[in-house]
């Protein structure tokens, strides 16, 4: 299941609609083995593509550098389909290569309403998972405290 | 000196999960041939049988994309910082 804040949902459908006709990207990362979807971080189609993306080479570089600097990984790949479902194509199969990553799908293909969906894609198979939209993530679990009589 | 190299996660099965390992050549495609001695099955990981850098990864020599400086033929030598990064692209 993945976990997503409303604002951050919303974020990724505006993203996709701005640059509808061609196919929108991006990555959300958390902090490394925590599954936190928290910080969102649009990224340039260097494809510039209503068929293709392909994160740019020199951002993704940038993006990636800054990211382990912070202990962080990516935890969402999204990215936007324009005239089909938002279900993963076999390209999008050949190149997931992050077995612990969610791939969120958006389909711009209604104008009136986005199809928003999930995947885990691992060995080439890919498995749909719940979303769950919250209004704000749950806080980070605190260390158990001792109990003091 | 040699030249250090930076693998990303997905590849670390191949250098028993070392982060960065380091090499030697005068070109990239030389020095993932040395690499491969040490590293069996990383070489194949990032270049097709045709011989050509796949297209699944990004390498970078000193922070340029090895795309736009020649491929495997680029130019390495003691000092200098690789990194290897998945592509992230689909359709």
């Amino acid at each position: 299941m993945l976990i997503l804040d409303a604002a951050t949902r919303d974020a990724i459908i505006a993203h996709a609609r701005r640059d509808h006709p061609d196919e929108a990207c991006g990555v959300i990362c958390g902090p490394a083995g925590s599954d936190r979807a928290e910080r969102l971080i649009p990224m340039a189609n260097a494809e510039r593509s209503p068929t293709f993306y392909r994160f740019d080479s020199m951002e993704q570089l940038r993006v990636w550098r800054d990211m382990d600097d912070r202990g962080e990984v990516p935890v969402v790949i999204y990215h936007s389909h324009t005239a089909t479902e938002a279900y993963p194509s076999r390209t999008d199969i050949s190149y997931a290569s992050q077995p612990d990553a969610h791939y969120v799908l958006v389909s711009t293909r209604d104008a009136d309403a986005a199809d928003f969906r999930s995947y885990r894609i691992v060995d080439g198979k890919v498995n749909e998972e719940e979303v769950r939209v919250v209004d704000a993530l749950p806080l980070e679990q605190a260390p158990l405290e001792q109990a003091h009589d | 000196m040699s030249i250090d190299v930076r693998i990303p996660t997905i590849l670390r099965t191949q250098t028993g999960g070392e982060k960065s390992v380091s090499g030697s050549g005068e070109t990239l495609g030389a020095l993932l041939t040395d690499l491969d001695a040490r590293h069996p099955g990383l070489r194949a990981r990032l270049v097709t049988a045709d011989g050509t850098l796949h297209r699944f990864v990004n390498v970078y020599v000193n922070d340029e994309d090895v795309r736009f400086t020649g491929a495997l033929d680029t130019p390495v030598k003691a000092g200098d910082s690789v990194t290897i990064l998945p592509a992230v692209a689909g359709g």
